[in-house]
């Protein structure tokens, strides 16, 4: 399959400007502004099937098209850099390697929706990778790719690059918003949406950095050639992170669609030691969990997923092997939510807390009959009780482990001791 | 005496507004400054870059108190972060951190008495696939094993 997104990452100085140009970097930049209106751009990546990748999977060029035109206030552009869903490190790996991918992204979204100022909203702990970004910003402003009269058309764009200081529910885009308004990362309720509502209020867009750095290839080989890739209703390549129990961890794109037992087995080399696999988490720490009989007819696209149960997301795939303790493996999960809640709504600034501490007693032999139930009705009060997504990122997955590993819980009630422990 | 930034550090200040459509924005970025300028962020800070960013107080500190990369309190000069989240639990992290704690003699959260490290357990840090894996100040430290953490933390003065 020939790669899309990850075509110019073994290149050596593939982050350098230099190294981008030569094989065509920019040029889609360059043929956006001068012979594209901006309409004709949206319906091209509409035409596309382009998917957003932060993990919500909602179609990039609808999204756009929602920012109202007359309205007089500025527009924004913001890049979703934001990577911190476990599991997850394919954007960490483009901001490193191929930055000049995602700002040429970046700038032919902002075109589409007309904004004259664009946010990179990088992870405060992504200092490597901010540096990067900086200086790929600086390189394309030197060559006049950002800023006034780009190629002489008129059009500005100013390129803000923006660190975040350590807070997950910043990936959400109404909290990346409340972030880069100078405050607590606090998501909003929608609607209304940031499209017509963002950042200070004015029509905002947020893409995720995967979703960016597609549009130059799109832009480059023409919208059928992305939408010949894939399903029906899923197009093109993605990125998938692989890590945990794996011989081969790292970042693989695979075309939309390919079988995900294969893909494991395959391409990422199997569970290794000789152990059997004994569960899958296909979209990142928020999505229920698969056994391994549930992933024998699953494909890597959001449909295939969504059928098995579970959710494609962020396409980080956590594979554990036999050794590991499910319960142990749900408190590790149950204490990243309780750590990350950012504390506006109660369902789940209590919930999460209150579940992490039956987890952990469930798996310390300190449970007390009805645990297990207990926690299947705060992760159900959690459930779409929230002004945000997190809450329910933080009740499926407890929901799954239990449904599915049930046996397993109930053992260690039993036994009042973890009855695997070795790994998780 | 009151902490102020160096005229340096104040043209800097300057600059970071000077980019932003509105000022709050840079709220992020000028806190990171006054980290770098005053070590740690302690009360007379926060109201130092409240006047600076015509804030009260309360809202900066409801800004530093809500993000886990701002530091109220002094903390050595090496911070040693391990992730502790599942893909690195699954390979090792809890032997890496049990690991630094008997070298440095020091539980998380605490600070080496000669202020060299201070240890602690952070979540997912992007770095799944090289697991485990430690941040130390700026640095990512991947793939680790017990040969590799003891000379990470000889080649740290």
């Amino acid at each position: 399959m020939e790669k899309l997104l990850l075509r110019n990452i073994d290149v050596p100085d593939s982050h350098t400007l230099a190294t981008y140009r030569s094989h065509g970097g920019y040029l889609s930049w360059r043929k956006v502004v001068e012979g594209m209106k901006p309409e004709q751009l949206i319906d091209e990546i509409k035409g596309s099937g382009l998917r957003g990748r932060g993990g919500a999977g909602f179609p990039t060029g609808m999204k756009w098209s929602f920012v109202p035109k007359d309205n007089p206030k500025p527009k924004y552009l913001v890049c979703n850099a934001d990577e911190s869903e476990p599991g997850t490190f394919k954007d960490r790996l483009l901001i490193e390697q191929d930055p000049h991918a995602i700002i040429e992204g970046t700038l032919i979204a902002a075109y589409a929706i007309q904004s004259h100022t664009a946010f990179i909203y990088i992870r405060g702990e992504m200092v490597f990778g901010a540096e990067r970004l900086e200086k790929a910003v600086a390189e394309a402003y030197r060559e006049g790719l950002i800023g006034r009269d780009i190629f002489g058309s008129g059009y500005d764009l100013d390129v803000i690059v923006h660190r975040g200081a350590g807070a997950y529910i910043c990936g959400e885009e109404t909290a990346l918003l409340s972030s880069l308004e100078g405050g607590r990362g606090w998501p909003k309720v929608k609607p209304p949406f940031p499209a017509t509502h963002g950042l200070f209020g004015c029509p905002t867009v947020v893409n995720n950095v995967e979703t960016l750095a597609a549009l130059p290839w799109i832009i480059e080989r023409g919208a059928a050639a992305y939408a010949a890739m894939g399903t029906e209703k899923s197009k093109g390549t993605k990125l998938f992170s692989v890590s945990g129990h794996i011989a081969r961890p790292g970042v693989y794109e695979v075309e939309m669609g390919y079988p995900l037992k294969r893909f494991l087995e395959e391409d990422c080399g199997g569970v290794p030691n000789g152990k059997e696999l004994k569960g899958v988490i296909p979209g990142g720490a928020s999505m229920p969990v698969l056994k391994p009989e549930e992933i024998e007819k699953v494909n890597l696209d959001y449909e295939s997923v969504a059928a098995a149960g579970s959710l494609l997301g962020s396409g980080g795939v956590i594979v554990m092997d036999e050794s590991t303790c499910m319960v142990r493996a749900a408190w590790n999960i149950a204490r990243f939510f309780a750590h990350e809640s950012c504390g506006q709504c109660s369902p789940c600034r209590e919930g999460c807390h209150w579940m992490e501490k039956l987890f952990h007693r469930i798996e310390n032999g300190a449970a007390k009959p009805g645990d297990v139930d207990l926690i299947l009705n705060i992760s159900g009060n959690i459930m779409g009780n929230t002004i945000c997504p997190f809450g329910d990122a933080a009740a499926m997955p407890a929901g799954a482990f239990i449904r599915k590993y049930r046996d397993e819980f109930e053992a260690h009630i039993a036994a009042g001791k973890c009855t695997v422990r070795g790994a998780g | 005496m009151a902490l102020e930034f160096s005229p340096e550090a104040l043209k800097e200040f300057e600059a970071t507004v000077a980019r932003y459509p509105k000022k709050e924005a840079a709220m992020l970025p000028v806190l990171y400054l006054a980290q770098r300028e005053f070590g740690h962020l302690a009360p007379e800070a926060i109201e130092y870059v409240a006047r600076l960013m015509d804030q009260t107080p309360a809202r900066v500190q409801g800004v530093v108190s809500f993000y886990t990369m701002f530091n109220s309190k002094p903390i050595g000069r090496h911070h040693i972060q391990v992730c502790r989240t599942l893909p690195c639990a699954l390979r090792g992290a809890e032997q890496v951190t049990e690991l630094l704690k008997r070298k440095l003699g020091i539980e998380c959260g605490q600070t080496t008495t000669d202020g060299r490290f201070t240890l602690s357990e952070v979540e997912c840090l992007a770095s799944c696939g090289t697991a485990p894996m430690m941040q130390v100040n700026d640095a990512y430290y991947e793939n680790l094993t017990a040969e590799k953490i003891d000379q990470i933390l000889n080649g740290l003065r």
